[in-house]
């Protein structure tokens, strides 16, 4: 019911300090350098001690809302596994899920107070069709550094979407130190053949 | 073209507006403008002063004298400023003088959700309010422009949403403030005793007049015609949501929204069938409409509480349509996720005190900032807050009130500088007895790691003097000044002892850098020797994330790990020891 075209967004869920900054910089400069209109949302403050946060990004003819509404997400991309659950009711029928297989234990895990879930893949598999579920740091750490996992998923999860390789390539090289460059590339490269 | 937050566009904008002189406290979300603004000295002084109240005061000062200024802080911080807000606005300017305030709608890193519209009508001052980051930045100059040209100081409201989401912004050239610097001799201009003040408050009054006026014909207000069955009236962040909820109904879009642009409401009101207001919090706009006698519906579809979004507003036009609600798409596994909320960092600093309190039966006063993640479990060591400051003035309220336990007051150095001290000097003053802690990490941690006068730095990056809590207390008449390193669990608990048993106040120091700032490892990393291990998970209770105790047997993350050696000290079984360094 909008005139403003279609809409492409994009949620990526993690915990704070996992670097979903930078994978949302880099995805919101390939979609301008495609030539789209394009607004993120990023979370700052308390959240950022270890809580639960997400990024989002939306691009199109013309973009109003940075946030991305329910159920209207094409791609889902988890940098924590469970955080793909926590954050599902963002994902449109249909739409593409990336996981990255890590494990990180909240307190209230710690602490006893909760359980972290069993069975976390199967789970996913039941819940979401599409999915690419992965350990995206054992890729990094091949290409060079565990850190350059967020743009390995961004690989990933860049098959789920319609910007050419060329923008995606640009974004990197203009979102990283230059001597960063080409391992980020690779791990472009790593991340989208795990799809 | 660039891809601006809208923080990271306010900074540009006051680069672009010729600004001079910016100063400000860090608070989320508005933290980033300054650190932003910093980017373009030495064009721009800015400063991180001790306070909202003294970084207002500085700006208003320097936009006396004929330079742009402006001033950032979170919405509560504007109550610490409300006190020369409201003053400057008799007064008036010279140079360009913006506030930029940020709210904080939905309450994501603050203690309150206050509206600060109110402030800028209860002050009688132009509000703007940016809706992306395009405006933040055009509003910024927008706001030094109608300042100028009506000596008045002017207030740009920002939200989490508009701060901190980032959209594609066109940059311009600086246009450089041509005024000769220097305060005009004056005094009934600056000096606002009763028999000027008088005079200065009808000014005021004709002020607003005009301003309405200008506010009819900005460029920041505008009229979408589109179907004219329903009209929406919306400013900020919300225009953004109602244009994909409502994309087909005309709209009234203000930027320029206080004074309220009466006529242009009137000619939007009377050309459409039904009029809706949409804003994010208070009935700012709704009220003042409907007193116009004006029919209008808002709030008994739109929430008043929590912040607005494209998922909100779907609800709030199904149900004004009379349909039904669309229903949340249930969490899969809901009852099997476990809640992941924001805790102290491993080897935060604070954990050591917090840990060292729960061995006592006292009350805790705290204040704001990462320590008040100590309320939480497992450590459970605030039991109350009220604002910045309060951590040190409540112990002595407590006390006072004749609670019989020993009253302890937590703040951070960020806050003690920021309006602890005051509440020290009462303290000693008023012959209290709490016990107060500055848990002092040295930085502003919360809000990202910023300088103050503790530090030795200043935004600029130059050395500064580092003053010292120690000699501040010792001035304010403590009498019982230590200080502790937070790591040493025995040294802790040695002077808790101490000073929690003496009937008189004490002021603690409790001096151990954030890590997360310092970018270092506070000590090599701890591992649990698994053999050794009792499963008494004593070290599972100080709550660090490094240590998962989701098993029996507690392990260490070791990627995680700080090496602070708390969790060691707390294992009486010496099943922790330090992982000895790959060479
Ligand atoms: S940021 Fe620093 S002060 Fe805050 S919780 Fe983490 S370690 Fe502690
Ligand atoms: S030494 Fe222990 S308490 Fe300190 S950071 Fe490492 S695991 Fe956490």
């Amino acid at each position: 019911m909008s005139d403003n075209g279609a809409i492409e967004s994009v949620v990526l869920a993690g915990v704070g300090g996992q670097g979903i900054l930078l994978a949302s910089e880099i995805l919101a400069k390939a979609a301008m350098i495609a030539g789209n209109d394009v607004k993120t949302n990023e979370v700052h403050g308390m959240a950022q001690r270890g809580g639960s946060v997400i990024g989002q990004i939306r691009y199109g003819k013309k973009v109003y809302s940075p946030l991305v509404a329910r159920g209207t997400a094409r791609v889902l991309c988890a940098l924590e596994q469970i955080e793909a659950l926590r954050y599902a009711e963002y994902l449109a029928p249909g739409g593409l899920v990336v996981v990255n297989s890590q494990t990180i234990t909240p307190v209230t895990v710690s602490m006893g107070a909760a359980k972290y879930p069993k069975d976390v893949e199967a789970k996913l598999r039941s819940v979401f069709p599409r999915l690419i579920y992965f350990d995206a740091g054992k890729r990094a750490v091949e290409v060079g550094d565990i850190r350059a996992a967020n743009v390995v998923l961004l690989g990933a999860l860049s098959t789920g979407l319609d910007l050419p390789m060329e923008a995606w390539k640009r974004a990197i090289e203009d979102s990283v130190k230059p001597k960063f460059r080409e391992m980020n590339l690779k791990a472009f490269d790593i991340g989208r053949s795990c799809a | 073209m660039q891809i601006l937050s809208g923080n990271e566009a306010f900074a540009r904008g006051v680069y672009e507006a010729g600004v001079t002189v910016a100063c400000g406290y860090p608070g989320t979300p508005s933290t980033e403008i300054l650190e932003n603004a910093v980017k373009f000295k030495p064009a721009i002084y800015c400063e991180w002063s001790p306070n909202e109240k003294v970084a207002f005061e500085v700006a208003a000062a320097a936009a006396c004298a004929g330079a742009r200024a402006i001033v950032t802080m979170k919405h509560v911080g504007l109550n610490v400023a409300a006190d020369p807000l409201m003053t400057l606005s008799y007064l008036g300017v010279e140079g360009g003088f913006v506030a930029i305030v940020a709210d904080d709608p939905g309450m994501h890193s603050s203690q309150n959700e206050q509206d600060t519209r109110n402030y800028a009508r209860f002050a009688k001052i132009p509000l703007l309010e940016p809706s992306d980051s395009q405006e933040a930045k055009d509003f910024l100059k927008l706001g030094i422009e109608i300042s100028e040209k009506y000596k008045t100081p002017v207030i740009v409201r920002t939200t989490t949403r508009v701060s901190h989401s980032r959209s594609i912004v066109e940059l311009a050239e600086r246009v450089e403030n041509t005024r000769t610097i220097g305060l005009e001799k004056n005094p009934p201009r600056w000096v606002p005793v009763p028999q000027w003040a008088r005079v200065m408050r009808r000014t005021v009054e004709d002020r607003l007049g005009k301003l309405r006026a200008d506010a009819c014909s900005s460029p920041a207000n505008r009229i979408e015609w589109r179907d004219k069955s329903l009209g929406i009236i919306t400013a900020s962040i919300a225009y953004q949501y109602v244009r994909e909820v409502w994309p087909e109904a005309s709209a009234l879009k203000l930027g320029f929204s206080y004074p309220y642009p009466d006529d242009l409401i009137r000619q939007f009101a009377g050309s459409v069938q039904k009029v809706l207001i949409v804003e994010e919090l208070d009935d700012f706009l709704e009220e003042h409409i409907k007193a116009m006698g004006i029919a209008c519906v808002g709030k008994q579809f739109v929430p008043n509480i929590g912040e607005l979004s494209v998922t909100t507003l779907q609800a709030s036009r199904a149900k004004m349509e009379g349909r039904e609600v669309p229903a949340e798409t249930p969490t899969p596994f809901a009852d099997e996720l476990p809640a992941r909320p924001p805790v102290l960092c491993p080897g935060c600093p604070h954990r050591g005190v917090f840990a060292a309190l729960g061995k006592y039966d006292v009350i805790v006063t705290g204040d704001i900032g990462c320590y008040s993640l100590g309320a939480f479990k497992p450590l459970n060591r605030l039991d109350i807050i009220l604002c910045m400051g309060g951590g040190i003035s409540m112990a002595h309220g407590l006390d006072k009130a004749g609670d019989k336990r020993t009253i302890v007051g937590i703040v951070g150095d960020s806050t003690f500088f920021h309006s602890g001290v005051t509440g020290l000097m009462d303290i000693a003053y008023n012959k209290g007895c709490s016990k107060i802690i500055v848990v002092d990490n040295r930085t502003t941690a919360m809000t990202g790691h910023q300088d103050h006068p503790g530090t030795g730095q200043t935004l600029m990056g130059e050395p500064t003097v580092t003053i010292s809590i120690e000699e501040i207390g010792r001035a304010c008449g403590f009498k019982r000044v230590r200080t502790i390193n937070p790591y040493n669990t025995n040294e802790t608990l040695e002077v808790l002892n101490e000073e929690l048993s003496v009937k008189e106040p004490s002021l603690i120091v409790s001096r151990g850098g954030c890590p997360l700032h310092e970018k270092k490892k506070v000590g090599p990393v701890r591992r649990i020797n698994q053999d050794l291990c009792k499963a008494c998970r004593a070290c599972v209770r100080i709550g660090c994330p490094a240590i998962d105790g989701g098993q029996k047997k507690p392990f260490i993350n070791e990627f995680l790990c700080n090496g602070c050696s708390l969790c060691q000290q707390m294992c009486a079984f010496g099943a922790i020891s330090a992982v000895e360094e790959k060479l």
